[in-house]
């Protein structure tokens, strides 16, 4: 695992600790989707946690986030309430968007996170324009602008390259490859399959990652951000990842083997990995790790019952934020 | 056997320009090719080239003259081989008609501001400018706003002014730079995005209703998105169907955006300062055909149109006209053909098509008992297709008549100089169903 001995055993046990929330979070979400509690479309992130815990420690105060409709994992990990998360995803007032944007279209001001959007690649464009503010403003901040190996096909996060290239904005392009567009695998859709290496016209370094391996993504992120920061523009890391379940709640999982996705879960399972490292390393034991165990399973419980309990918007909601009056 | 050298139109909208400056002389042996004057409009200057061999016999408009209509013999060349020679043709076969004269009504003015008369690009120029003073936040962005002054030089003098960090030249990427302008706007800048027409726009329309129409939504009003996305809208001349498409009920169809598409230079101006100041995602319209076109524009003030208020141009009692952009001036031309046949329409400017202000069309409609709406997009679905449905809903008995659409022939808009006539509202269309709408 790299970069193991440079980092702080207290800061380990908090990617644990983020990332086995997040896992939790997503299973309790698939269950209250299988109850009818949550509607529409829901994308689970398991099997990806390390991507987003990891990139998020590379982060300081102040700088933005910003993904498309896999949101649910980048919202906990820019620390926002899983209340408000499940609360949106039961479309009640009590969720971040009051109800009205569902698990596609959350947004946090305050924990500086841009959505959740629902059109593949757009966030992308958004996430330069991001960037852009920040270097108009001279502010040193930085934007994570997330998407997907579907989204690396799209052809406005080409022109956003240009862009951010061209004028060295401070962006992270994190592609998370976790090998399948809804049903397609990159194989299937992408001439170049090393999707780091789709920056090359432009000028932007690729860097492939082990996107299983959080402290990996850590010390790539802590590279890109510190290149950014310092007036370099934008870097591509591409995560080699993988999500365990289906691309929504509704998927026939015909494109690949019950076992391809066993040998994930037994060989390079992020949270096992780490687990074993922290217990390997005498960084925790067992009791440590479970009390971790505890608290989430109290934290998400009481998402489920927030999300539940929370009353549907009003309906003078229907007309509210349709245009800002300030 | 002499042969006249005309006047060239650099652009389809070109109706006149300077003469800048000679390269060659009386006397002179000019060749085919040669570059022998430079001449200039207000959006560009170009080189004219001999098309003939032999000898410059007159110059027959000296350099530095202005206001040159196109096809004017410019120059005389005595040919070399003495043989009849067909005049030199002009860069283009046939002028553009000559503009319309057009009795604008005043607008709405300070009682104690003075009038300039500025053109529709300048006063749009002069709103950009006098909003970057104002706030540093503000900036533009787009293809070929700032070195190359705008592809239709309303962005003139801006680089200068503000520097290439607020006057943002773009790659020609519409999807990508509409994007990176609603994230800016989301992180708390106020974009003016510059589309060359809205028919490019259509490479970014996502972004602008995805994106910055729906986000303040879908996040329970945490996120606003303050930008305008402006520039030319509909059919200018002869440019052809992918060029020529009026967007106004794309757009105003859309919950979240406001739309605006102003007529004269005051409007123009007015309008773009209070959508530059609003929170919200603004669709500014313009008109190629309507930027060289001058109007008086309120001096020395902080001039602001408020979005979502018509403006009635002219008083009638027979019949209401109601138009934006470009139509408000065929409509005013129109209602003049009218008042001497003793029809007496009343023309309404609605000026921003989202928010609409029904209030003042229905109030004219029960004052006149009749409709006509004249727009210059396509009928079905369309801007009048809605104002009919309001005032029906609302002034139904008080129609003396059926309200009447006006609009572009229901087909991509031709090429050919007929055909484009043909399928563009014209005066004479309107003036035919106002008769028709008054019994006569």
């Amino acid at each position: 695992m790299a970069g193991l001995l440079t980092i702080h055993p207290e800061v380990l046990l908090g990617f644990y600790r983020d990332m086995l929330l997040i896992r939790r979070f997503e299973e309790r979400a698939g269950q209250l989707y299988g109850m009818g509690l949550i509607g529409g479309f829901c994308h689970l992130y398991i099997g990806q946690e390390a991507v987003v815990v990891g990139m998020q420690a590379a982060l300081e105060p102040g700088d933005q986030v910003i993904t498309g409709y896999r949101d649910h994992g980048h919202m906990l990990a820019c620390g926002m309430e899983a209340n408000g998360v499940m609360a949106e995803l039961t479309g009640r007032v009590g969720g971040y968007s009051r109800g009205k944007g569902g698990s596609m279209h959350m947004f946090s001001r305050e924990k500086q996170f841009f959505g959740g959007h629902g059109i593949v690649g757009a966030q992308v464009s958004l996430g330069t324009g991001l960037a852009f503010a920040n270097q108009y403003r001279g502010d040193n901040r930085v934007c994570l602008a997330y998407f997907g190996d579907g989204a690396a096909n799209q052809g406005q996060v080409y022109e956003s390259f240009n862009m951010a290239s061209l004028w060295k904005l401070p962006v992270i392009y994190i592609v998370e490859n976790n090998q399948y567009a809804m049903g397609t695998s990159v194989k299937r859709s992408s001439s170049e399959t090393h999707l780091h290496k789709r920056g090359g016209s432009f000028n932007i370094i690729g860097e492939e990652v082990d996107g299983m391996d959080v402290v990996a993504v850590r010390d790539a992120g802590l590279r890109a951000v510190a290149k950014a920061r310092a007036g370099g523009g934008p870097t591509l890391l591409e995560m080699k990842t993988y999500r365990y379940r289906g691309h929504s709640m509704s998927d026939p999982a015909k494109y690949r083997t019950r076992e391809e996705v066993d040998a994930v879960k037994e060989k390079s399972d992020p949270l096992e990995m780490l687990r074993k490292r922290l217990m390997d390393g005498a960084i925790a034991d067992e009791a440590a790790l479970k009390e971790i165990d505890r608290e989430v399973r109290e934290i998400v419980a009481e998402s489920a019952r927030f999300a539940q309990e929370s009353p549907e918007p009003p309906e003078s909601e229907l007309f509210a934020h349709i245009y800002s009056e300030a | 056997m002499a042969i006249d050298i005309l006047m060239p139109a650099l652009s389809p909208t070109m109706e006149e320009g300077n003469l800048a400056k000679w390269l060659v002389k009386e006397g002179d042996s000019i060749t085919a090719g040669q570059v022998i004057a430079e001449i200039e409009t207000d959006k560009a200057t170009m080189e004219v080239e001999a098309v003939d061999e032999g000898v410059l016999e007159a110059v027959l408009v000296p350099a530095g003259a202005q206001g040159v209509r196109v096809n004017t013999p410019i120059a005389r060349i005595a040919s070399a081989n003495g043989a009849a020679a067909a005049p030199t043709p002009p860069a283009r076969a046939a002028a553009p008609p000559p503009p319309a004269v057009i009795a604008a009504a005043a607008p709405v003015a300070l009682a104690s501001a003075a009038m300039v008369k500025t053109t529709v690009r300048d006063a749009l120029r002069d709103a950009m400018a006098e909003e970057m003073r104002r706030d540093a936040n503000v900036f533009l962005i787009g293809e070929e706003v700032a070195e190359y002054q705008g592809a239709y030089k309303v962005s003139r003098g801006l680089l200068e002014e503000f520097g290439a960090r607020r006057v943002v030249d773009t790659p020609i990427t519409e999807h990508g730079f509409a994007g990176l302008g609603v994230g800016a706007a989301m992180a708390g800048l106020r974009p003016i995005v510059e589309f060359m027409t809205f028919n490019f726009a259509m490479q970014a329309i996502d972004h602008l209703i995805n994106s910055a129409a729906k986000t303040l939504y879908m996040s329970g009003g945490q996120i606003t998105c303050p930008i305008v996305f402006r520039g030319p809208n509909g059919a200018a001349s002869r440019v052809g169907a992918q060029h020529s498409q009026d967007y106004s009920s794309w757009y105003a169809h859309v919950p979240g955006l406001k739309v605006l598409a102003p007529y004269d230079a005051a409007d123009a101006k007015g309008l773009l300062k209070s959508a530059i100041r609003d929170p919200n995602p603004i669709i500014f319209l313009e008109h190629e055909m309507l930027y060289g076109e001058s109007f008086d524009v309120p001096d020395g003030v902080d001039w602001l149109v408020p979005i979502g208020k018509a403006l009635i141009r002219r008083p009638g009692r027979d019949v209401t006209l109601v138009a934006h952009s470009r139509m408000v001036g065929v409509a005013l031309k129109a209602a003049v053909a009218l008042a001497e046949e003793g029809i007496e329409a009343e023309v309404v400017d609605l000026r921003s098509l989202r928010p609409l202000d029904s209030a003042t069309v229905v109030e004219s409609v029960k004052r006149t008992n009749r409709l006509i709406t004249v727009e210059e997009g396509w009928g079905p679905m369309g801007v009048g297709a809605e104002i009919v449905a309001r005032v029906c809903a609302e002034a139904f008995d008080w129609l003396d008549a059926p309200p009447t659409r006006i609009h572009q022939i229901d087909a991509p808009l031709a090429y050919a100089a007929n055909l484009e006539r043909l399928a563009l509202p014209q005066m004479d269309h309107v003036i035919q169903a106002a008769r028709a709408a008054c019994g006569r």
